[in-house]
């Protein structure tokens, strides 16, 4: 009896009636099932001042099927939908995050619930956003490595693949993987997707125009070049077509030639012939070297372009990557431009935008390779590595090695060395973490080793 | 239980001289170890206040008995210092940066004191000072003249591994020893040293710690003759040279002949630190093998560190062979007898437990669920025998100690390397059972990655009871079902309980009342629904009511099977794939049940009711539909053989016709690639163009091929499906097995390697057709021509060595960011830090949401909420 007592306390309570009224309510022989039977009269015979008593019937019948004098009201808005201003409202100063906010404006917005509706629904994503928040001590750092390095067994090891762009060559599975871990300061295959300005992305002449603007043009991509023993001399033989496709012309190549190699240059109608002067051999054949080189036009590193056409808009690929000097060239869309060598983009854009290209690359990387990652797992790895301003490496030369603890450091790579350095430097080991207490044999303070519950024994 | 004493710090240094004489228990004058009768001789490198290790004998020092006694340090006086070969590099920079005269650093007061104050500042926010230590020995290295005494300093190079020349005159370690103790504790504090623990002059030995026995024990072997570690070895070497130094010197030896002992004994401490020196030969011993030394014990994977520190030896272990037993619980693990008996959990014995204890050990060791030894009151510990059990049994009384035998019920860990995430180990409850090997349900395979092809697997027996109790809430099975990857389920039905209930919820198969029955019994379930039908007045069951007992009421859940072919308009319940299930309210309308259902990865059903009814309920669901499953596939019968791989005369033509096709189109290629008329594709040369074309042309023909084979093979084929359910292989296997393997590959090109411009002697040179080049136009069951299976084993080749490495990268990788990741954890006001309090993220992945309890990577199922308070279907957006 007293049990049940309490559940109804507890059930009035919940229905939002304060502690004392219910148990008033209570003590006065009502059930859930007979307070919903009976009348304020009743309820007031209880010694409940009216207002309260009133307070009660519309608070239990809310719930209630049953139709009274307050709930009737409230029936019928039940009936017609909230509007939209009611839903945003509502929505507003929810503890929720703004995806989520957002998809709930959606679907409701679709469905046009009642107003008991919104509010259930309300509720029940607040309470399912509580339900998954993570927990304090919880050890985040070790279940992202474990994610992120459990599925790279299942890669493939195949350097080359193509992605995307059938023509280009690009790194992936492991190998990017590892790539991204190193911090490496230029990735084994850099690319840049350049977007460019709506004029241009639709004018496929304009977006070449700007692809020849922008790739690395060397002597040998607009002619040949001889070496001509008799007259120790280097012939350049351009060719006409290609030098109106890339926009250039002779005079133009003879005087860069001619400015890079500080030497005579002279032009016959598409015939360039550089005298170097010295009569050595080996001179001669270094002056081809040298006029190799020279890049006539464009970025130096866009070593090639490739147009595609991307969503209704045309969309250059490059191999290799200059993403600062791209950026300033006009038709090009910079917010939409991105490149794989995260250390130029930490460079060029800065540390954020360095930590959101290597969130993005690994997550395309293990998408790529049909793996699903939490990108929880990722942006941890991502802000880890970036969190003191610049790129740090995973290993030896990065944030492993740069951890407070000795031991820990000793037990990772170069232990002698580690050793010998905290000895002259006098290190102190504060063994907080993981390493340093499996070393000296201590629980961890992680998870439930970070927990301390006392007890106090009733004497 | 007594409060555990932590260690708070720990606080690194050298050693000074006064302090190795200080902790030294004896000094060491003689070479030799034991005497002719066998016993240590004092004061040499056994003696015995060092410690002992043979049994029977007591320390000299602490009086413990071997095992009870640590070990004690003892000393060798150098009779001359010797460089410690660890800091050659730091005494050169330290000989540079001072002066020769005066010791003191070469800076400027005013530059002195503002590396004081950077150091002094970066100290205080507690970060590291190696820039501006790194700084500072760059100015003061540029210095010429002392600026406090006027000396001039001379060039000091340093030649490998200790040699110091200052103009062309070298510097004995003693003179080092002397210019370094004038250097000024001030200026110590700028060289980066801490002048309290570590003294510049300390880095120079002048006397040798020599490591207790306990640490380099000598083992007896069967002759009787003893044989010395091999740090033994090098001191014996030491004290050797030592001594003729010392005899030299006072019998005033030419100063060639003591330069040449000198640099001896630098020799032989240097390969006692470190024996992998560069330009140091390393020390060996009598058959050749290098030494192993101080350095070398420290180091690498089976080092002091990460092998004896980091991963350390347990006991109340086991591991054996794994073998399948659909019949367990998912969270259950069989445990052979003999091991049970072995591994022990210590009960406690109080008034309420006696009785239970008393039986235990009146068991005694050999009748199974027994006990091994127990604890007396005075602590006690005494071996429960055949002999003593029953008067043990009558003498326990509370307060005793009794170590029980393993038994039905108990939470043990287990655990299957490579332990690459946290479900490599999950703790099962104890099954005892009979014969050798552990037994585990066939779904928990996935987490652990085991399979039954002689897998081992380690379990753990958890000793107190905050460890079995973190054991059966946080480690259990059912607590892991969801992987915190990816949000999803990680244990699931694989192979014949995805083919059972695939066989079970296709078509309209229906089931009389003893079938239903029978399929049925190993659930729990024993009351049939309305039966489909009555035919005959007999009532009959689908096989989807049978499969929807297993579902909990109030399940509702959309999608598509696996067979789903994404069509453009999708006919819902008219698909003729049965693609498109339908559960309402726990009944499963339409569809079939596939690896998509039940399949660890992607078991969408099973997802669903982990997430919305509780583990317990995914749990016993899983258990419920695997049984059902088995019970189903046994009913049905399931085999196949190489008959399955019979194709009928007629699609065989057809597909010779379509191989030959392909080697025309080949050839047509070719030929056009010959006279010049292949049009290179964009980006491409004409050589890359050709194969992507001949690749391209290959492919098709044998996926031709292969969709002839399927027309032929119906899903009656039981190949077909165990693919089509995802069970077990795929269509391509199929087709691989009974039409055509296809194109081997290296390195995703045709096979081009050879000899003399061909790939085998059996082709003309230069040649490009297509089976000159690894294609392989046989089927499995036909069989390979010789040149086939050469190409076979090339292209089989390619993926043995890249498993191979792959394995060892990625487990590289794992390291390192285990390593790099391993002390973030989340602190209560929701921030991500790492040990120093560095903040890494200021909320958990932006939203402070648990991957694990999300739904696949989201905290809330938006429209399965507005769904179900609303109750109408909603399109995803």
């Amino acid at each position: 009896m007293r049990l049940a007592k309490k559940d109804t306390v507890k059930a009035l309570e919940r229905r939002g009636i304060d502690a004392k009224t219910a148990e008033t309510l209570c003590n006065a022989g009502f059930t859930m099932g007979k307070l919903k039977k009976a009348s304020i009269e009743d309820v007031m015979k209880a010694g409940i001042s009216k207002t309260s008593a009133g307070k009660v019937m519309e608070k239990l019948s809310k719930i209630d099927t049953k139709v009274t004098k307050t709930t009737k009201k409230v029936k019928k808005e039940e009936r017609g939908a909230v509007t939209p201003l009611l839903i945003d409202s509502k929505l507003k100063g929810l503890p929720l995050p703004l995806s989520i906010i957002d998809e709930l404006r959606t679907y409701l917005n679709k469905v046009k619930p009642t107003e008991a509706q919104l509010e259930r629904i309300l509720q029940m994503s607040v309470d399912a956003y509580e339900r998954a928040r993570i927990e304090p001590c919880e050890a985040v750092g070790i279940v992202a490595a474990q994610s992120i390095g459990e599925p790279g067994t299942q890669m493939t090891m195949r350097t080359f693949h193509y992605a995307g762009v059938a023509e280009i060559n690009v790194t992936l599975g492991l190998p990017r993987l590892i790539e991204i871990a190193d911090a490496r300061k230029v990735p084994s295959t850099p690319i840049m997707r350049i977007k460019l300005e709506p004029e241009y992305a639709r004018d496929r002449e304009k977006a070449r125009a700007l692809g020849w603007k922008i790739e690395e043009t060397n002597i040998i991509d607009v002619g040949s070049i001889a070496v001509d023993m008799a007259k120790m001399q280097v012939v350049i033989e351009l060719n006409e077509k290609i030098l109106s496709r890339r926009n250039i012309t002779a005079e133009e190549i003879a005087k860069k030639v001619g400015a890079e190699t500080n030497l005579d240059v002279q032009l016959e109608g598409l015939k360039l012939t550089v005298n170097p002067g010295r009569h050595s051999y080996r001179g001669l054949l270094q002056l081809v070297e040298d006029v190799k080189g020279i890049t006539l036009k464009g970025v130096k590193g866009i070593h090639r372009i490739i147009i595609r056409k991307e969503n209704g808009e045309y969309v250059l690929y490059t191999e290799g990557s200059a993403l600062k000097r791209v950026l300033q060239f006009e038709g090009v869309n910079a917010s939409r431009t991105k490149t794989n060598n995260i250390n130029e983009i930490a460079e060029v854009l800065g540390i954020e935008a360095a930590r959101n290209a290597i969130i993005s690359e690994a997550m395309d990387t293990l998408r790529e390779q049909g793996l699903e990652v939490d990108i929880r797992h990722i942006m941890l790895v991502a802000d880890m590595v970036t969190a003191e301003g610049e790129v740090k490496q995973i290993g030896r030369h990065g944030v492993a090695g740069e951890k407070a603890s000795v031991l820990s450091r000793a037990a990772f790579e170069v232990t002698v060395n580690h050793l010998l350095d905290a000895g002259v430097k006098g290190h102190v080991d504060e063994l907080a973490g993981v390493t340093e207490n499996v070393i000296v044999g201590q629980p961890i303070q992680l998870g439930t080793g970070d927990v301390e519950l006392m007890y106090k024994a009733k004497e | 239980m007594t409060e555990l004493k932590r260690i708070g710090r720990i606080k690194f240094g050298l050693l000074s001289p006064q302090e190795v004489r200080k902790m030294s228990a004896t000094k060491i004058i003689t070479a030799d170890t034991y005497d002719s009768d066998g016993f240590p001789i004092e004061m040499g490198l056994m003696d015995p206040r060092l410690g002992v290790i043979d049994p029977g004998l007591r320390c000299r020092t602490c009086g413990g008995r071997p095992g009870e006694c640590p070990g004690h340090f003892g000393h060798i006086e150098l009779a001359a210092p010797v460089a410690h070969i660890g800091f050659a590099k730091l005494i050169r920079k330290i000989l540079q940066a001072t002066c020769r005269k005066c010791g003191r650093l070469l800076l400027g007061e005013e530059a002195k004191k503002k590396y004081q104050d950077d150091i002094k500042k970066l100290k205080k926010i507690k970060r590291s000072t190696d820039d501006v230590i790194k700084d500072m020995f760059k100015d003061s290295i540029k210095t010429g003249v002392c600026p406090h005494c006027g000396e001039e300093q001379k060039d000091i190079k340093f030649e490998k591994p200790t040699t110091y020349i200052e103009e062309g005159h070298k510097l004995m370690p003693s003179d080092i020893r002397d210019r370094l103790e004038r250097i000024p504790d001030d200026d110590v504090e700028l060289l980066g040293m801490d002048a309290s623990n570590a003294r510049p002059e300390w880095i120079i030995l002048t006397v040798l710690p020599v490591p207790p026995v306990t640490a380099r024990p000598s083992i007896t072997l069967e002759s009787g003759q003893r044989s010395e570690d091999d740090l033994t070895h090098k001191l014996v070497d030491i004290i050797r040279i030592n001594q003729r130094f010392q005899e030299n010197r006072e019998a005033g030896a030419p100063q060639l002949i003591i330069e040449d002992l000198w640099e001896l004994l630098q020799y032989h401490v240097t390969t006692f630190l470190d024996n992998e020196v560069s330009g140091v030969p390393p020390a060996r011993h009598r058959s050749g093998r290098p030494l192993k030394t101080l350095s070398q014990r420290l180091k690498g994977k089976e080092g002091r560190f990460r092998g004896s520190l980091s991963g350390k030896r347990v006991n109340f272990s086991a591991r054996t062979v794994i073998s399948p037993d659909p019949n367990l619980d998912i969270d259950e693990v069989g445990v052979p007898v003999e091991i049970a008996k072995e591994m022990t959990i210590t009960m406690n014995v109080t008034p309420l437990n006696i009785k239970e204890c008393k039986e235990y050990v009146r068991r005694g060791p050999e009748r199974h669920p027994g006990a091994n030894y127990v604890k007396r009151l005075d602590g006690q510990r005494i071996k429960v025998t055949d002999r003593n059990c029953e008067e043990l049994a009558e003498m326990l009384g509370p307060g005793w100690k009794v170590d029980r035998q393993l038994k039905d019920g108990d939470a043990v860990l287990f655990n299957r390397q490579p332990s690459l995430h946290r479900m490599s180990i999950m703790a099962h409850k104890v099954k005892v059972m009979p014969h050798k090997t552990f037994r585990l349900n066939p779904t928990v395979c996935p987490p652990y990655n085991a399979d039954f092809d002689g897998d081992e697997m380690n379990l753990h027996v958890p000793q107190t009871e905050e460890a079995r109790a973190e054991a059966r809430i946080l480690i259990a099975v059912e607590g892991n079902m969801l992987s915190p990857r990816f949000g999803g389920p990680i244990i699931g039905g694989i192979h014949d309980h995805i083919t059972g209930l695939f066989l079970l919820t296709r078509g309209t198969t229906l089931f009389d009342e003893n079938d239903a029955l029978e399929l049925l019994r190993k659930s729990h379930i024993k009351n049939l629904p309305k039966p489909a039908i009555y035919e005959n007045d007999k009532p009959y069951w689908t096989g989807r009511q049978i499969f929807s007992l297993m579902l909990p009421k109030g399940l509702d859940l959309t999608y598509r099977a696996k067979a789903c072919e994404n069509c453009d308009v999708c006919k819902k319940s008219e698909c003729e794939k049965d693609a498109y299930v339908v559960i309402k309210n726990g009944e499963l309308l339409c569809g079939t049940i596939d690896e998509k259902a039940i399949g660890a990865f992607t078991g969408q059903v099973l997802d669903r009711i982990v997430k919305e009814f509780g583990p317990a309920e995914g749990k016993k669901f899983l258990d419920n539909a695997t049984r059902l499953a088995i019970r189903v596939i046994m009913h049905f019968g399931f085999s196949f053989g190489i008959d399955d791989e019979d194709i009928p005369q007629e699609a065989q033509s057809q597909i010779y016709e379509i191989m030959m096709e392909a080697e025309k189109k080949v050839k047509r290629l070719i030929d056009a690639y010959e006279i010049g008329e292949l049009d290179a594709l964009p980006g491409r040369t004409i050589d890359e163009t050709l194969e992507m074309k001949i690749m391209e042309e290959l492919g098709k023909a044998r996926d031709q091929a292969g969709n002839i084979a399927s027309q032929h093979l119906g899903l009656d084929n039981s190949a077909v499906a165990m693919a089509i359910s995802g069970a077990r292989g795929s269509v391509l296997n199929l087709t691989q097995m009974s039409t055509c393997v296809g194109q081997q590959s290296v390195r995703g090109e045709r096979i081009t390697r050879g000899y003399d411009e061909r790939t085998l002697p059996h082709f003309k040179k230069r040649d490009l057709g297509a089976a000159a080049k690894g294609f392989v136009k046989c089927s499995y069951k036909k069989g390979l021509s010789p040149t086939e299976f050469f190409f076979h084993a090339i292209g089989g080749r390619e993926g043995l060595v890249d498993t191979a490495v792959r394995t060892s990268q990625s487990g590289y990788l794992q390291r390192r960011l285990i390593n790099a990741l391993q002390d973030l954890e989340v602190k209560y006001d929701g921030t991500v830090r790492d040990t120093r309090g560095l903040i890494v993220q200021f909320e958990y992945g932006e939203d402070g949401i648990d991957p694990s309890k999300s739904d696949y990577g989201k905290s809330v199922n938006v429209r399965r909420i507005v769904q179900n308070v609303t109750g109408q279907d909603l399109a995803e957006v």
